[in-house]
């Protein structure tokens, strides 16, 4: 319990001592950043895998709501868990290219939206996951819109209005999961244990997926998404389309499914086809993309869309993979947008076209880039195989004819990723990039991290899986067990 | 009755101090006798006297007169240099703010409908002449006289409601008016649903509910801002106190009566207030259309009785009061150096300002409804009660209606933060920096441990 606590509020002690800081705020919340990095190996390493929630706290909180402050580890809970504390350190590390202007400010609000963000993947209680839920939408959004690029007012305010809405409506329902339980109280096992009627199930499903439809986004709740990444500064990106929008993901396994398996089961082949229009959809509009940045941001969309159809097929693989997925898109996706600042941060462009032969200038860079493109374009030996591989064949085991369509999704993104990677990094140097200097410092440091763990998870995916699997199993009993009554 | 009589002795004093010129006296003895009478409310705790048939003293009238003196005393606070800038009468102001607290206290803890009568119009008399205090100034003039005959017609519709009442059950007690109900539930004499609706209607002229609302912006920005700040905080809680006390107590066995004309004022004033308050350029006016918006959410509690429809109301009620104070502090520094209260003015605050700012911040974040503040507190527990009936709908348009609301509040937000201005450096008193903390503390303790209020009446 102690160490679940701590866990939760380091960052928030760290963002609380960055604040007061001034131009050491880098190095202070880089410290405790890998502080939590720590405290969270300590925790996988200590953590059993079976299906039980460990690490539980469990403290009154405000008792006349019947609102506890209820948390706890499970399989599923500390794969995000990992990520989040994996990927907020290289996050703060990769911003050392950078000097933001009020920096105290800037790291403090990194570390709180962690402390939100851990919240929400431990929070055992429904009013504790909305508030961790909300704790981490309002730090994000300052970052985005005081360090953003042009337009950030308007964009972040679509952002912001777009998630709060979804949010509210899930407010709604969570009280009325809270009235409908005559315990009155919102703990996660009381909500498992409630039978509702599949009307009520059909609303309340509405009422959580559009608030994670939106955060992830799951087309056609995406609108708000290509923009906001764009115009956000690096980190915020980072921290959107890494940490964030599996917020949304781990949403829907932790809370729809297995509260409303009769809703998921009415609307879960709308979401399927939902998801499947998305991949193809984003993925198409990935190819006329003339920067760099929107080319990511729109091949984000279409890996989420795989990820949340294999979620809805509701068997074993589909579930594992999304697991999977979660950790090494977050990975990727990070490693994508760090290198297109670096590349940024010398030339100042990230079009496409204006481009070229970085390779040669800057070798080492031009590897690592191209072991994380192969691993978002899922080649094997990489770690968005494996997740991809399990994806895929979870919505093959749901239909034959989605798993051709969702397939398309590798395709695809190997057309457009590899390029794109043509594009900038191979041919001929032009007047920008001959003199582009390659990579050093802790950019090394960040980037080849980060290749080594896309090759390793890559390779030996199977502690991971491990770690998941008897959470995830018992998770669809749960689903499948109430789905037969 | 401690409470009362302490502030009106403190209210003579101030009065006898202005007149031997101690004008530095003023504010020691105003705060040492609202401190005094806080005291007292402590003291009185779960006592539950009634006072000569009169006034019933039970924990709810406690809890909101400790409201209204804890607001009250930082609004004192706030006055420094704003009073004496600009007039020789301080006293007055101090006097008759003291007066309009001790008609509050009244209108929070009645048991009988003349004592409500009472305090409103001690309460409402001292504001008329506030409204008006700037003799010269044609705005505040005209705040004053809309006010005034704003007022004196609602207290009319108001008197029509009690009359009717009186005649049909005989009585102006509380207690008795209830237990006349519930003992005839079949043979409730014809007159007394006018009375009930003449009665709603003249509150709901007093808390600025639509479609009684339109005196509300003018007054507000017409006062000066401080005037401003206690007529839309303190006076406002008092009012929904007053209303709560009549409608959840007396009239609680008609409530399938009253509901209906109630969910219509409730779904105007919610409407109305936020999409009013969306075309806002200033920021003065658009806190009165938000404070119309937020009797909107306040009403939400009588929708559904239920026993946490009085702390429901206190929690709304003290989230409201504290934020606002905060915003109409930010807003008379902000004045005082720009001499602008448009959102223009705002811009670039943070970069110098950063403590002003943040404040102000936070309560924007709290009008808005933002976990961790105790405005979230508030309306969930207000969304609460209603989906207690299973009124989804009506849930559903307050959502709607709430993220017109975020739209809004943030744009002072984003004006001081994101965009760039002149990086006006304010002259920030010592005493604003309390208030502003003060109030910042409370507002994100009541949205952390809300416990600490939510069972207490």
């Amino acid at each position: 319990m102690e160490q679940l606590l701590l866990l939760i509020f380091l960052p928030l002690i760290g963002a609380i001592i960055t604040a007061f800081t001034g131009k050491s705020a880098k190095i202070i919340s880089t410290v405790f950043a890998v502080a939590s990095l720590g405290l969270a190996l300590v925790i996988a390493f200590t953590f059993i895998p079976d299906a039980s929630t460990q690490f539980e706290a469990n403290l009154p909180w405000i008792a006349d709501l019947g609102i506890r402050f209820h948390a706890g580890i499970d399989g599923i809970s500390l794969l995000v868990v990992l990520l989040t504390n994996l990927l907020v350190p290289i996050i703060i590390l990769s911003s050392y290219n950078h000097e933001y202007k009020n920096p105290a400010a800037f790291y403090a609000l990194i570390l709180f939206m962690q402390s939100g963000l851990l919240l929400v993947f431990t929070a055992m209680d429904a009013f504790l996951f909305y508030i961790g839920w909300e704790a981490a939408l309002i730090p994000i959004y300052f970052i985005c819109a005081v360090w953003g690029g042009k337009d950030r007012i308007r964009i972040n305010m679509k952002f912001f209005v777009y998630t709060i809405a979804g949010s509210l409506f899930m407010l709604m329902g969570i009280i009325y999961l809270y009235l409908q339980n005559t315990a009155h109280n919102f703990d996660l096992q009381t909500l498992y244990s409630l039978n509702l009627n599949p009307t009520q199930q059909g609303w309340i499903f509405w009422a959580f997926f559009i608030a994670f439809a939106i955060k992830m986004p799951i087309f056609p709740f995406h609108t708000w998404q290509p923009d906001t990444y764009t115009s956000a500064p690096t980190p915020g990106t980072m921290l959107l389309s890494g940490i964030m929008l599996k917020m949304g993901i781990y949403g829907l396994i932790r809370w729809l499914l297995p509260i409303v398996p009769q809703g998921v089961q009415e609307w879960g082949n709308l979401v399927i086809i939902l998801s499947i229009i998305g991949i193809v959809y984003a993925s198409l509009i990935a190819f006329t993309q003339k920067d760099a940045k929107r080319l990511v941001a729109y091949s984000s969309i279409a890996h989420v869309g795989l990820i949340s159809a294999g979620i809805f097929a509701l068997n074993q693989q589909g579930m594992q993979g999304a697991m999977v997925q979660m950790l090494s898109h977050g990975i990727n996706v990070v490693g994508l947008f760090y290198v297109l600042d670096i590349i940024f941060s010398r030339v100042k462009t990230n079009k496409i076209e204006e481009l070229g032969g970085i390779a040669k200038t800057a070798p080492q860079l031009a590897i690592v880039f191209l072991i994380i493109v192969l691993g978002t374009v899922a080649l094997p030996g990489t770690n968005g195989f494996i997740g991809e591989f399990l994806l895929l064949l979870g919505v093959y085991n749901y239909s034959i004819w989605a798993a051709a369509v969702a397939g398309l999704t590798i395709i695809f993104g190997a057309v457009y990723m590899l390029r794109m990677y043509q594009n900038v990094m191979l041919g001929q140097t032009n007047s920008l990039t001959i003199t582009f200097t390659d990579i050093k410092g802790t950019e090394k440091l960040v980037l080849y991290t980060i290749c080594v763990l896309i090759i390793v998870l890559g390779v030996y995916p199977k502690p991971l899986l491990h770690l998941t699997e008897a959470s995830v199993q018992h998770l669809l009993e749960q689903v499948n067990q109430k789905l037969k009554q | 009755m401690n409470i009362i009589i302490t502030i009106s002795i403190t209210a003579f004093l101030v009065l006898y101090a202005g007149l031997f010129k101690a004008n530095k006296a003023l504010l020691p003895l105003t705060v040492v006798g609202l401190l005094t009478a806080l005291g007292f409310t402590f003291y009185a705790w779960d006592g539950n006297a009634v006072h000569y048939g009169m006034m019933q003293t039970d924990n709810f009238a406690l809890a909101f007169s400790a409201v209204c003196i804890v607001g009250t005393s930082l609004i004192f606070l706030l006055t420094q240099n704003y009073f004496h800038a600009k007039s020789d009468n301080i006293a007055e102001y101090y006097t008759l703010i003291l007066f309009s607290l001790a008609g509050m206290i009244m209108m929070v803890s009645y048991k009988n409908m003349a004592m409500l009568f009472v305090g409103l119009e001690i309460m409402s008399v001292s504001l008329y002449i506030l409204a008006g205090i700037r003799k010269k100034d044609f705005a505040s003039n005209e705040a004053s006289l809309k006010y005034f005959l704003m007022g004196a017609f609602s207290t009319g519709f108001l008197l029509f409601g009690i009359t009717l009442i009186y005649g049909a059950t005989g009585s102006f007690d509380l207690d008795k008016i209830q237990a006349y109900l519930v003992s005839n539930p079949q043979t409730i004499s014809p007159i007394f649903y006018p009375g009930v609706i003449l009665m709603m209607i003249g509150l709901s002229f007093k808390v600025g509910a639509a479609p009684f609302h339109f005196w509300t912006p003018d007054v507000y920005e017409g006062s000066p801002s401080l005037i401003t700040t206690f007529m839309s905080t303190v006076v406002k809680t008092a009012g929904f106190a007053a209303f709560l006390r009549l409608f959840a107590g007396a009239f609680a066995p008609l409530h399938d009566f009253w509901v209906v004309p109630l969910i219509v004022i409730v779904c105007l004033t919610l409407f109305i207030g936020n999409v009013t308050a969306l075309f806002q350029k200033n920021f003065k006016r658009m806190l009165a259309y938000s404070s119309i918006s937020h009797a909107g959410y306040l009403l939400f509690s009588l929708i559904v009785l239920s026993k946490n429809s009085e702390s429901s109301v206190l929690v709304y009620a003290s989230a409201y009061t504290f934020a606002s104070i905060i915003a109409f502090a930010v807003l008379i520094l902000v004045k005082q150096k720009t001499g602008s209260d448009h959102f223009e003015s705002f811009n670039g605050l943070g970069k110098k300002n950063p403590l002003v700012a943040l404040c102000l911040t936070v309560a924007m974040l709290s009008l808005a409804g933002i976990p961790l503040t105790a405005g979230f507190i508030g309306k969930y527990l207000m969304f609460l009660n209603v989906m207690g009936e299973y009124q989804t709908l009506l849930v559903a348009f307050a959502i709607l209606n709430a993220l017109v609301g975020f739209y809004y509040y943030f744009k002072v937000i984003v004006a001081m933060w994101f965009k760039d201005g002149a990086e006006v450096e304010l002259a920030t008193p010592a005493q604003y920096k309390v208030v502003l903390i003060i109030s910042v503390a409370i507002t994100i303790i009541l949205g952390v441990y809300p416990a600490i209020i939510l069972n207490l009446i």
